[in-house]
């Protein structure tokens, strides 16, 4: 069975900033991807991460999981961790986890940058 | 429980434990959900418990083995003069037995990863009820009713004729009901 093609990437718009994009939905099968991708990312210590959701159509609570856990490393390192491009049904899951004020929740990527 | 008595589901779909049939799974009861008359929103919410129940039962009742069975059956809710109708849905594992009462949803005032599931699959839905399932693993029925529209849900007639209680195929169950 052919391996699926990388499903989140990362790039850095400016100095010191690193933006992790999903490309898929967010469940039990694609969180530790996720995982690994924003553990990479704060291992270099980033003056500030980003999560684009804007293609994520769906995430599960492995998915909340891992940006909880994202979010407790970014407040021990001081480096903020900003959700862009949340979708309304993603919101409504983080609402019902109660979660929606625990993070930083922004309407774009441009949004995150200028916070 | 007399089997005779238990209308067979109206869908039935068996997957392994496998995390990447989890997508299948949804699709298909938001799909289902969408036709049963609920609005775009309830059918993903629908869609997250089952997905929530089956995580559950992948990691904690398979201790993340995929190649156990998962069994997913469904029932519409037939809609009366009383009520606008639902979906019923039973899920069976074949996975190590648990106190249904040990089922409870943790608080969510201690923000840490993980835990959810029970919390979503009871924000969501309107019963949650887990049981003991003979002759091994546990079933989870589920039910969400859909707000009251102005017309019926669209699924129709054939279904209203099926027995008004819903009721799990499995037989001879033991163990607490959970709500």
């Amino acid at each position: 069975m052919p391996e699926s093609d990388a499903i989140v990437e990362v790039h850095s718009p400016r100095t010191g900033v690193m933006v992790i994009t999903p490309r898929s939905d967010v469940d039990l099968s694609r969180s530790p991807e996720l995982r690994n991708a924003i553990r990479g990312a704060q291992d270099r210590n980033p003056e500030r991460l980003i999560v684009d959701l804007v293609d994520v159509g769906y995430m599960d609570s492995s998915g909340l999981a891992t940006l909880v856990e994202a979010m407790r490393t970014a407040k021990n390192t001081g480096a903020p961790l900003i959700l862009a491009g949340m979708h309304t049904k993603v919101r409504a899951i983080f609402e019902i986890a109660r979660l929606d004020q625990f993070f930083t929740i922004v309407d774009s990527v441009d949004d995150a940058l200028a916070v | 429980m007399n089997d005779q008595t238990n209308p067979k589901p109206h869908l039935r779909l068996e997957l392994i434990s496998d995390p990447t049939y989890l997508c299948g799974a949804r699709e298909l009861v938001a799909s289902v959900s969408r036709r049963l008359g609920f609005e775009d929103m309830d059918c993903s919410k629908i869609a997250l418990a089952v997905d929530e129940a089956l995580c559950n039962i992948i990691r904690h009742g398979y201790d993340r083995a995929m190649d156990k069975p998962i069994w997913i059956s469904v029932w519409p809710i037939p809609g009366d003069a009383h009520s606008a109708g639902g979906i019923r849905i039973l899920i069976e594992d074949e996975a190590s037995q648990v106190d249904p009462l040990k089922m409870k949803s943790r608080d969510l005032d201690d923000v840490r990863p993980g835990g959810l599931g029970v919390h979503i699959i009871r924000e969501v839905m309107d019963e949650a009820v887990y049981e003991q399932r003979a002759p091994k693993g546990m079933c989870l029925t589920m039910v969400k009713h859909a707000p009251r529209p102005d017309a019926p849900p669209s699924l129709k007639q054939s279904c209203s004729k099926q027995a008004r209680s819903c009721s799990p195929t499995v037989p001879d169950r033991t163990g607490g009901r959970v709500r």
